[in-house]
């Protein structure tokens, strides 16, 4: 490449002015040309021959080189002529100056990098914030209502579909939230015993245990898996039957997406996430009591002992909560996916964005049902 | 060129393809050869988007041999892979554009790739290369999602046309299109093989593409590969061939090729 480089050369003939092309003009070696073309001083109004007699190899990029230089040293008032040319690079020229010359497209520049930019962003942030609200209680609104349709016509839910999503959601994701609460269950009771010892109390470890495992942790844990494992499910399954344009042909032969995809996720859902909370419940408190039994020998009787104390209602407040939190889990999957725009970019954008706000959603009305509880002082 | 055997840029020998219990090719051979255009055609599922993937590197066959610019394709080295990948481009069915990318950006990643280029040039020249495939202006601001099935191919073909090619592999180009846009895309083949002397090997079901810018036409029947001109194809007895070229739109595009052919022999004559 480096022997035969391309060249271009100035020289002074009389009455013109002649640039020579020489060597090979490739897309190779265009970087190079084009630094040397822009290190040339462009003389205006002036007779020039462009003399392309030396060009070896040509090929698009390097021929719109060529003509990008005529189209300069016309606009600066020059009178320009090419000559020399090859007659077997003929066709490409002219193929090339008939696609003209067109303006570079402008890089997408993300507005945010300016102040005022920024603060818009807030404010547009804000905006879309609300209009998401709004749309996500509108969905709320259309599955409720496709749900009261389906009351009147119990024979239009399909059963296949809704057990078909227990399984995958419920039976699939049963060994992790085993586990997962299993851990946490060794873990309270491991920390707790240490902080209870110290005033005396490590018996009442096994309350500690077995009242944050039902009242908050088990509910909350199985309701956090289940976003990131099923609710982003949801949203790419659905976010790719959007870009495949699955949902639109179900529109057009009669199916209501609603009622075919999202209510038996939602009914899947809600029936599975109690029973998984109760299998984590459980768990958690199984951990619990071997860890009380292996650090500070609470044998079995003991143990049911110290759980008879526990308030009958702590047993039923993580289940209570539990199909609310599938409800949101479900809605928001589906939502999201419905939000798949044409691109399979987006799908996976979405799929984010519905597993973080599922948790957020989750946790903010476990807040809400805290308080709610607290004020029932139960 | 056509029918004038040069130097074969892609040889294919022995080719196996086997998915599971199912064989699509079974001891394949195909020569394509410099400068021509070779339309592969055959029925659904007779392979031909694969025998294309295994030629690119992008399958790995059960057993044969694929060799491009004399390099073989299934044991070559990394550093003679990129030097080969810089000489064909690949224009994949829907386009295959990245779409987080504007169709200017989509052009340029090749550029970038291999050639150190100032952001000023090679803007200009994907601007350029926007144009000569025939999209209109502001197209190359535009995301991908934001085009027609047609635009996007077209914004494919730019993309796979970046580094000025030797080799352009088409998976389907006029598949989709509207008679005038195909017409217009062929037309582009031919332009470009004409002025930069390109070889193409295109999967194609456009039976009025294979009539005007083939040179020779690969049909993929019974696991093998047949390539003849088309006058060796129309004569073939193999009763695939004979229907898929003898049938009513086979027929219909002779047709209108012999119908044109006659039009310039006229006016050849009246120049004369």
């Amino acid at each position: 490449m480096a022997s035969v480089a391309a060249t271009f050369v100035e020289s002074e003939e009389p009455g013109a002015l002649v640039f020579a092309a020489a060597g090979e003009w490739l897309v190779a070696t265009a970087a190079e040309i084009d630094r040397r073309l822009h290190a040339i001083q462009m003389p205006s109004g002036k007779r020039v021959t462009l003399d392309l007699a030396g060009i070896d190899r040509l090929d698009t990029a390097g021929a719109w080189l060529l003509l990008r230089t005529e189209r300069d040293l016309s606009e600066r008032g020059n009178a320009v002529e090419m000559r020399n040319l090859q007659p077997s690079f003929e066709p490409l020229i002219g193929q090339v100056r008939a696609a003209g010359l067109i303006a570079p497209a402008r890089h997408p520049r993300p507005a945010h990098h300016t102040i005022a930019g920024f603060i818009a962003r807030i404010g547009e942030i804000s905006l879309a914030l609300i209009a998401r609200s709004y749309s996500i209680l509108g969905f709320f609104g259309v599955v409720s209502a496709t749900a009261l349709r389906l009351v009147r016509h119990p024979r239009r839910l399909n059963m296949t579909a809704i057990v078909a999503q227990m399984e995958q959601t419920g039976v699939n994701s049963l060994p992790i939230v085993s586990l997962l609460t299993f851990l946490i269950g060794v873990v309270i009771a491991y920390q707790g015993s240490d902080y209870l010892r110290f005033y005396g109390l490590e018996g009442y470890t096994v309350q500690l245990t077995a009242v944050s495992i039902l009242r908050e942790l088990g509910v909350l844990l199985t309701a956090i898996i289940l976003a990131g494992r099923s609710g982003s499910a949801f949203t790419a399954q659905i976010g790719t039957m959007r870009v495949n344009e699955e949902i639109d042909a179900m529109r057009t032969i009669g199916l209501d997406p609603v009622e075919v995809l999202v209510l038996p996720r939602l009914f899947g859902l809600m029936l599975t996430l109690p029973m998984l909370t109760l299998c984590a419940n459980f768990m958690g408190i199984l951990g619990g009591g071997l860890m009380a039994w292996a650090k500070l020998g609470i044998g079995i009787p003991e143990f049911l002992n110290h759980l008879s104390t526990i308030a009958s209602w702590s047993y039923w407040i993580g289940m209570i909560k539990s199909p609310f939190f599938a409800i949101i889990i479900a809605l928001i999957g589906c939502y999201e996916g419905f939000q798949v725009a044409r691109s399979a970019e987006s799908v996976g954008r979405l799929t984010t964005l519905s597993v973080v706000e599922a948790i957020f959603l989750v946790i903010v009305t476990d807040a809400g049902f805290s308080i709610f509880f607290s004020a029932l002082q139960i | 060129m056509p029918g004038q055997p040069g130097e074969p840029i892609i040889r294919v020998r022995g080719l196996v393809n086997r998915f599971g219990a199912e064989t699509v090719h079974d001891g394949l051979d195909l020569d394509v050869f410099r400068g021509e255009v070779l339309g592969v055609v055959g029925g659904s599922g007779s392979g031909k988007s694969v025998l294309l993937r295994t030629i690119v590197g992008l399958n790995r066959p059960v057993a044969g041999d694929v060799e491009v610019f004399g390099n073989r394709i299934l044991t070559m080295s990394g550093k003679d892979e990129r030097e080969i990948e810089k000489r064909w481009g690949v224009l994949f069915q829907d386009g295959a554009l990245f779409s987080s990318l504007t169709v200017a950006q989509n052009v340029e990643v090749p550029l970038k790739e291999y050639y150190d280029m100032p952001l000023r040039l090679m803007d200009e020249i994907a601007a350029f290369k926007v144009g000569i495939v025939g999209l209109p202006d502001g197209t190359g601001e535009k995301y991908p999602s934001q085009l027609s099935g047609g635009m996007r191919k077209r914004a494919g073909l730019a993309r796979a046309l970046a580094l000025d090619p030797e080799i352009v592999f088409l998976d389907e180009p006029t598949a989709g299109l509207d008679p005038i846009a195909a017409g217009d895309f062929d037309a582009l083949i031919r332009d470009l093989r004409s002025s930069l002397g390109l070889t193409v090997f295109m999967v194609t079901h456009d039976l009025d593409s294979l009539f005007a810018i083939c040179d020779r036409v690969a049909v993929l029947v019974d696991k093998k590969i047949r390539t003849g001109t088309l006058e060796q194809m129309l004569q073939d007895n193999h009763p695939w061939i004979h229907s898929y070229f003898h049938g009513p739109r086979g027929r219909a595009a002779l047709l209108s090729e012999t119908a044109q052919l006659g039009k310039q022999g006229m006016q050849a004559a009246a120049s004369v």
